[in-house]
């Protein structure tokens, strides 16, 4: 993909690949000579890929019907190239004349895990004042967070609040008409009733968040490293980030009121989280993990408006029309090729899709026809929600069929063990060489391994990797700890209540 | 530091468990390896006492060791099994003739019966020909097409109620992924069952080594002593999934229970319902089970019978109607087909193998190609 107007002596394409010529004019409107080619081999001139551009984010929002008008939309921002093109797409749409106007109230919240990457306490400040000056000529009320603050999230973050939206009772076409109708009779004096809400919110935004910068604890960032590095996996670590990143917007968007946040994942992104999740045991939550909605969390739903959208086009559109972005180093950044399954799936997918050029999108279109929910026909009636993975929130998927690789893992592992820990005296045999055995005995002496054995059954397969991957549970913040007890002693006090118990509770997917 | 097994907690270890990462002594990893086969069949309820049972037996690793196994767990836990061993002979030179070679010596060390089934006698093509029509890619587009055909015909021919084939977990890895690389969502959804042995064909198949990993099996091989034929097929290079394949290596170097984890996702992927699936009919010309007027098999055949190898590869539907039709095609769509540029030379004669000649119950005449056998 070259810049038409660039001098190109020998492309080097690769064969097969259609040249687009210079002479060549615009696709669309053609009249104007092109200045970059997307996809295989369509020219655009700069007016009609901005249409373009902005026509597939608008479209989007529009056919899936998710966003009702008023509604606060919190936007997640990362400093990247996909997120800040979404947030100038958010600015573009809210500016227009009124009847074509996207109808949602924005905040934005941009998370600092600076002390995770390994940024020192500068860096990071200089981060977050590059940050800072894109935040506030938004013109949106913003929130910056700290990964820190994850200590300080209550458990109920990993309850699933069932949500029975008061709005779709009327069909989103009614409630579009009726704010529409609302806002007429407002117009006449001032600002509508949402930009005077956002210039309230602002005024109070500004204030909160400069003295939460301020207070940035040590003790807090020490536990952060000190979690991290107790985490052997670079994919493990990965894996982890996003965990708590979740929960922190999650904790941000509940705490402050908004129903919805917008994710600045593209289509090539997906993809890759398409192959990383199945590689990693996801497959039952695919679905949610890449489509357009997710209501995992139930009272906040999760939306991916930048889907559809190239990791390419992304870089254009950015190029062309002076998006800023910041660059924040990740944990993965100038790691090895082989450190982790995400970078090994990025790197195979980038280079299958040198070679053919559909791979990505297929990938995508695959990853559009999964289903999120078992059967599609939800659950069965009288019975109650599915049991939620302690972590991820997704419905768990480890009940064990037969004839499934999770039972033949299972009984590999216990075969690959002594079956009698109580046969062995001692101090004999089996602890010797114990560095290289790992769970060599049932009754081994480590305290963790107990801890573990009892946390895992509240995971799903995906995160019992993750966990496995951890050598001491305790540097888990304490939410996640204290929200794990509570499940334990519930799961138990329902034990000694099964027999009485007569309506049938949390069908797991997948049984009858 | 020599470790001790983990199992016994007595000899010194081994090896180390590809699957686990435990560290076993020979006999504990043997003892583990036959008891988790024997668990995946029982748990999946793969035979019923008094099947007969054909044993895809290629002479590579997966098939030896399955014939090994199922032969000792049927005599160990009476499954009440009739074992047969069934050979498909492909007809690639240097590399077919060297692995059935192995499967002779199985078949005389282990006294199964034995049945070779080439394509040469079905279809009237063998694979290095086929390779010469039609260049070094897509060939496995057709050896597993005519494959799939030349073992239902071989078990129903032999009276077998079932086909198992040595497909282990790194294989159904390499499927999950290949098939969401190519987009392929009714594979996936089939391949997604983990229930009975399903059947696609005419004869229900099952996968006994289906969550073996492909180094304990060979580990196994290795510790058991048994023979097998291990080179690659020649027209493998060129495949598709040798890149999922090499994806698959680096994520179990990275993660080793990534296999495992693969097929896990495979089994509980959800498909959305409202897809448009295909439905399973029969061939209108030779009665084999298809989802298209004609099977796979039948146009595969017809691209190669007239010329126009292709075909049957990649969606050239509009020029596969006219065909049918009659009409006449222009240079440029007989190009796409894959028909020989003018002033190729004629093709030699396919040169009579010993193979042929072998051992064949059924008679050389009775077999001509798909049209001939009714199913």
């Amino acid at each position: 993909m070259c810049q038409a107007q660039e001098q190109y002596g020998g492309c080097g394409w690769p064969q097969g690949r259609p040249r687009v010529g210079c002479a060549q004019k615009c696709m669309k409107c053609k009249e104007a000579s092109p200045v970059l080619v997307i996809r295989v081999g369509d020219a655009f001139c700069k007016a009609c890929f901005r249409e373009y551009f902005v026509h597939k984010f608008r479209a989007m929002l529009g056919k899936n019907r998710a966003i009702y008008p008023g509604e606060k939309v919190l936007l997640a921002l990362s400093g990247g190239p996909a997120s800040s093109s979404m947030l100038r797409q958010v600015q573009e749409g809210l500016s227009r004349e009124t009847a074509k106007k996207l109808r949602f109230i924005p905040g934005i919240i941009y998370i600092d895990e600076g002390a995770v990457c390994g940024q020192s306490l500068a860096e990071r400040a200089e981060t977050l004042l590059q940050m800072e000056t894109i935040l506030q000529a938004s013109g949106f009320p913003y929130h910056l967070a700290h990964l820190e603050e994850v200590f300080d999230l209550p458990s109920s973050i990993l309850q699933h609040v069932p949500h029975n939206p008061a709005g779709p009772k009327n069909s989103y076409k009614e409630a579009v008409e009726g704010f529409i109708r609302q806002q007429r009779q407002e117009e006449g004096g001032g600002p509508s009733l949402p930009e005077r809400h956002i210039q309230e919110k602002l005024a109070e935004f500004c204030m909160q968040d400069v003295a939460r910068t301020e207070g940035l604890a040590t003790v807090q960032t020490e536990q952060l490293i000190q979690l991290f590095g107790s985490v052997k996996t670079l994919t493990a670590k990965e894996e982890l980030l996003q965990t708590l990143r979740n929960h922190l917007i999650l904790h941000t968007a509940r705490a402050q009121g908004y129903s919805k946040v917008m994710m600045g994942d593209s289509c090539t992104r997906l993809a890759v989280k398409l192959l990383t999740n199945l590689s990693l045991g996801r497959g039952a939550s695919l679905a949610m993990d890449t489509g357009f909605s997710d209501d995992r969390h139930g009272d906040v739903v999760v939306v991916r408006p930048m889907r559809e959208y190239a990791a390419k086009e992304i870089a254009f559109y950015n190029h062309l029309f002076g998006v800023p972005t910041v660059f924040t180093p990740a944990l993965d950044t100038k790691a090895l090729e082989k450190a982790s399954i995400h970078r090994v799936i990025e790197r195979f997918l980038y280079g299958l899709q040198a070679e053919f050029p559909s791979t990505v999108s297929t990938v995508y279109r695959t990853g559009e026809k999964l289903s999120a929910t078992p059967g599609d026909a939800g659950l069965a009636p009288g019975a109650t929600e599915p049991e939620r993975c302690l972590l991820c929130s997704c419905a768990l998927d480890t009940n064990v069929e037969d004839g499934s690789a999770l039972q033949a893992i299972l009984v590999s592992e216990q075969l690959s063990q002594q079956r009698l820990p109580a046969a062995s005296p001692a101090g004999r045999g089996c602890c010797q060489g114990a560095e290289e055995q790992r769970g060599c005995c049932t009754n081994t002496t480590a305290p963790g391994a107990d801890a573990r054995a009892d946390f895992l059954p509240l995971l799903c397969y995906g995160c019992r990797l993750t966990i496995k991957d951890m050598t001491c549970l305790e540097s888990l913040p304490l939410y996640i700890r204290s929200e794990a007890e509570r499940r334990k002693r519930r799961a138990l006090m329902k034990l000694e209540i099964q027999e009485f118990l007569l309506e049938d509770e949390a069908v797991n997917p997948g049984e009858s | 530091m020599p470790a001790t097994c983990s199992a016994c907690c007595a000899s010194p270890a081994a090896l180390r468990r590809p699957k686990t990462g435990h560290a076993l002594c020979r006999a504990c990893f043997l003892a583990a390896f036959e008891e988790e086969t024997h668990r995946a069949i029982v748990a999946g309820r793969l035979f019923r006492p008094g099947e007969t049972v054909a044993i895809g037996a290629s002479g590579g690793k997966d098939s030896t060791v399955l014939a090994h196994l199922l032969q000792l767990l049927d005599q160990r836990h009476g499954y009440g099994l009739r074992l047969l061993l069934l050979s498909v002979d492909e007809g690639i030179a240097g590399y077919r003739d060297a692995s059935l070679a192995a499967v002779r010596r199985h078949h005389r060390r282990s006294g199964l019966p034995l049945h070779v089934v080439s394509y040469r006698q079905l279809y009237g093509w063998s694979m290095d020909r086929i390779a010469r029509h039609l260049g070094p890619r897509n060939n496995c587009t057709f050896c597993g097409v005519f494959r799939r055909q030349a073992l239902d015909r071989g078990a129903l021919l032999m009276g077998a109620d079932k086909i198992a084939t040595g497909h282990n977990a790194d294989d159904v890895a390499e499927t999950v992924l290949m098939n969401f690389l190519r987009g392929d969502v009714g594979r996936l959804r089939r391949g997604a069952g983990v229930g009975p042995a399903g059947g696609e064909g005419a004869v229900p198949r099952c996968k006994p080594l289906r969550h073996a990993y492909e180094k304990e099996i060979v580990l196994y091989a290795y510790f058991q002593g048994l023979d097998y034929f291990s080179t690659e097929c020649v027209y493998a290079p060129q495949a598709y999934r040798g890149y999922a394949r090499a994806l698959l290596k680096d994520l179990e170097a990275v993660r080793p229970s990534a296999v495992a984890d693969l097929g896990h996702s495979g089994e509980r992927l959800l498909l959305r319902s409202d897809l448009r699936m295909p439905s399973r009919g029969t061939c209108q010309r030779c009665g084999y089970v298809a989802s298209q007027t004609l099977c796979k098999a039948c146009v595969l055949l017809e691209g190669l019978d007239r010329g126009l190898p292709k075909l049957g590869i990649g969606k050239h539907r509009r020029l596969r109607d006219k065909l049918r039709d009659g009409q006449p095609l222009t240079q440029e769509e007989l190009r796409h087909l894959g028909a020989p540029a003018e002033g190729e030379p004629p093709e030699e004669q396919e040169p009579q193998g010993e193979l042929g000649t072998d051992k064949e119950p059924w008679g050389r005449r009775e077999l001509r190609g798909p049209r001939d056998l009714n199913f």
